[in-house]
Parts: structure tokens; sequence; C-alpha cells
């Protein structure tokens, strides 16, 4: 208990908790639209995305928040828009997103070198949080939660069958831009703390360990933002007192999450 | 007067047409089959209708009908398997072309929806534990939610087997007897078990549009 107190006596940490919370938040809330839609990846590919703008900022010292965020979400745009029209699967065009962001990230840092370690931009840093990242944590959340609050129904329709939400009006494309510009600006903020080798994981585990526990869409999104936050605080407390990587230690508390409850619903059904 | 005219429709995607100068009135409570080879164009008049695509040329007069207050059944809902969702919660979005929130109108219209289909004790079910010929009432008691005029269905018998497909069948007619109008896309080509009043027929070298007594005896015919 000594060592909780203690770690919520740095400044750092109180940021970490803050920001932590509202991007498990925002990224559970954004999973389940995803997760469902089967677009899980593009958490994945547009954190590579993050990493190589990232590394491009540092080694031109242009401020990295300013200048990965226009980029990741202008990658979203790319994947949605080609994902329509292209002949190219999906989840190839993120393959190709991703490993080519990766590249010309690493490429960059080894051609001009960076002061700071790029494990940093890889598995996360909760030293990295800024008061600009909590800001925008808040207005982020808060913006969530509202669309959430308003559009939840027809966030619904449109994750369960696009074609029939066209249909009676529903304007799917300004969904589908929304969700893929709050989806790049979680997993820009949330990179700083997980890295973004991890910050799909936020996006996906609360999601699919709440499908073992309920079968309506409402409770899924409840629970799923419950257990994130959990998650979250379970495992940035255990990184403290284990002295472990905050970002793996949290994924590996969600990674028990689900296997728990897997085992629950498998002991269920049985 | 007619629900729908087509007049000089033409429809395809990127400038390459699909179909070209259709010229159909779809009157109050006509009941449509829509047949013909696959690539034919069928889903594209669907598509077209329901304002999903835009016409190349020509145009879509809806009388007396919003186009957003069509109840469709798509021909495929591609849900994951395990996708955490209630009969109900799926029966009430029909009604969204109409509100944002549910008030106690639509979550009565969604009750009243399932009854009709005789599917109200599924409906705290999860959509994915339910049977093929379940699921499609209950996608069809969602689109009936959307509307109280016309109903297109995409292929809904499809992947059904044949008693499921005619308990089918046999709600859509009732459905048309309570002066729904029904256009249904269908691959059952069994001339001789055709349902509805009209037909449509899209074959690359000959579009039909008339009584399916008509086209019965032209097949006969052939």
């Amino acid at each position: 208990m000594s060592s909780i107190v203690e770690m919520f006596s740095y400044s750092f940490m109180i940021k970490a908790l803050i920001v932590g919370i509202l991007i498990s938040l925002c990224a559970s809330l954004i999973g389940v639209s995803l997760v469902l839609k089967r677009n899980s990846m593009i958490g994945d590919g547009l954190s590579h995305v993050g990493f190589g703008a990232f590394a491009i900022a540092s080694v031109f010292n242009f401020t990295p928040i300013y200048f990965a965020l226009p980029i990741v979400i202008i990658s979203s745009f790319l994947i949605l828009k080609l994902n329509e029209n292209s002949k190219l699967q999906g989840d190839s065009l993120i393959a190709i997103l991703s490993s080519s962001s990766l590249a010309i990230g690493t490429f960059v840092i080894s051609i001009f070198g960076v002061n700071t370690d790029i494990n940093n931009y890889l598995f996360g840093s909760i030293l990295s949080i800024s008061d600009i990242d909590i800001i925008i944590s808040i207005i982020l959340s808060t913006f969530i939660i509202t669309l959430y609050i308003f559009s939840y129904n027809k966030i619904f329709a449109i994750t369960f069958d696009e074609k029939f939400a066209k249909s009676i009006g529903i304007n799917t494309d300004l969904y589908n831009m929304l969700f893929a510009i709050l989806c790049s600006i979680v997993v820009v903020l949330g990179m700083r703390l997980m890295g973004s080798l991890l910050i799909s994981s936020l996006i996906i585990f609360p999601t699919l360990s709440s499908m073992m526990l309920y079968k309506n869409f409402k409770s899924v999104v409840i629970s799923s933002t419950i257990i994130s936050i959990i998650s979250f605080i379970v495992g940035l407390i255990s990184s403290y007192i284990l002295n472990t990587p905050t970002g793996s230690t949290i994924v590996i508390i969600n990674l028990i999450v689900f296997i728990i409850l897997k085992l629950i619903s498998k002991i269920k059904s049985n | 007067m007619s629900l729908i005219e087509l007049k000089d429709l033409t429809l395809g995607y990127d400038n390459q047409v699909v179909l070209k100068n259709i010229n159909i009135n779809i009157e109050d409570n006509d009941f449509i089959c829509v047949v013909g080879p696959n690539g034919s164009g069928k889903s594209t008049l669907i598509k077209g209708i329901l304002g999903l695509i835009k016409p190349i040329s020509g145009k879509v007069i809806y009388n007396n009908l919003k186009q957003n207050f069509i109840g469709y059944m798509p021909q495929e809902t591609l849900v994951d398997k395990n996708f955490p969702a209630s009969v109900y919660e799926i029966v009430l979005s029909g009604t969204l072309n109409n509100v944002n929130f549910y008030t106690k109108k639509e979550k009565d219209n969604a009750l009243h929806n399932l009854k009709i289909l005789g599917i109200e004790k599924l409906k705290d079910k999860n959509f994915c534990d339910l049977s093929g010929g379940e699921r499609q009432k209950v996608l069809l008691a969602r689109s009936l939610c959307a509307t109280s005029k016309l109903l297109i269905l995409d292929e809904p018998s499809n992947n059904l087997d044949s008693k499921s497909k005619k308990d089918l069948y046999n709600t859509i007619i009732k459905l048309n007897k309570n002066n729904i109008t029904i256009i249904m896309i269908t691959h059952d080509l069994d001339h001789d078990n055709l349902i509805g009043n009209k037909i449509l027929s899209l074959r690359e070298d000959e579009i039909f549009f008339g009584s399916t007594k008509e086209f019965v005896r032209r097949i006969h015919h052939e």
C-alpha cells in the first residue's frame, strides 16, 4: 500500500494515470466498433505509421505530437478510401503501410540519429506524457463519450450492418471517417504511453474480453470500458511495484483478463 | 398512382453501364420478383432504387414515399460469428430512419413486428445463436420497422433449407396481403412456383417486365 502512495506522489505518475485512464476509455469505445467490423488491425497499422512520424519529427526537431497527428489521420483516410476502391485486400494494405512506416522510421533514425531512445517509441514511456497530452486526452474523451451518448443507436446499426444503415439514411461515410480520425488520435496519444507496438492491444483486448461475458451490444460497450480502465490501473501499479515496462505490463494484464474470461465462458458453455 | 417510377434509368459503376434505360412503374401493393442470371444487374437495380448508387442517367421518382423509408433486407449480413447483438437491438435499429433515440413508439413498433413474424420469443436471444431461417425473419422484422409501404428483399431465401424457405415465402406473401409492396430478388427459377404478381426478368438480350402469368407463358413458348 505504501508503494502505491509513494507512486502517486510523483507528478509524472499522476499524468500517466489521467492520460492512461482516458485513453483506455476511448480506445475501448472505439475498439468495440473496429473489432466487430473486423477492422481492428487498423489500430496496429496506424501505430506503426505513428512510429515513422515520431521518428521523422525527432530527427527534424518538430514537436512529435503535432507532426504525427496529421500524418496518422491522413493515413487512416488513405486506408478507408483504398479499402473501398482498391483491389488490394484491407489487411494487405494495412501490412504494407505498417511495415513501410516502420522501415522509414528506423531508416531515418539510423541515417540522421536522434537523442531519444528508440525504445520509447516502440514500447512507450510514462515519462514522455506532457500537459498537452492531458488536455488533448480530456477533449478527446469528452468528444467520444458525447458521440457515443448521442449516436449510440446509429453506431450499433452501422457496426452490425453498414448496408442497411446506409439504406435508412444514416451517413455511414461520415461515421467511418469520424472513427478513423478518433482512432488516429487515440493511437498517437496512446503510443506515447504504450508504445507503437503495443497500443493496438488497448483497442482489441477489452472488446474481446467483454464478448466472453455478454451477448448484447450495450453490455459489451459498457463492460469493455470498465475492463479497459481496470486493466490499465492494475497494469500501471503492477509495473511500478515490479519495476517492469508499463506498456507491456498493461498488455499482460489485459491478456490475463482475456484468458480468465475465456476459460469462464468455456466452463459455462459446457 | 405509382409508388416508384424508374424513368430512363441507367445504372452502373464508374460509368461502366450495368443496366440501360429502364422504364418501370412500381404500383402500390405490387409483388415483383426480380430474376436473372448472375451479373445481370439485379442488385445494382436495387441499389439504384435505394439511392445507394447514383444513376448515370435517368431518375427514380418516389411518390408518397421517402427514400429512407424503404425496408431493405440485404443479401448477406456478414456479421462476426460472435457478434454481441440481441434480436431486439437489431429489430429496433430499423426505426432509426425516423429517430435518434428510441421512444415507446419505436419499441412498440419493434415488438409488433416481432409478433407479426412470430418470433417474439426470440427477442432477447443472441442473433448469432439463431438458425438461418430465424435470422432471416429477424432481418425481415428490422426492415418492417423501417417501412409501412415498401420492402426490398435481396435473395432472402439464400442458404435456407426448403422448409425454412417455404415458411419465409409464406410470411412475405402475408405481408403483401397486408398492403406492403414487395420487390424481391430471387434465384428460385422454378417457374411453377414463382410467387408475386409481376416479374422483372433481367437478361442480357432482353428485359421483361410484366405479369407473372405472362412471364410463365413466354417461358413455356421458348
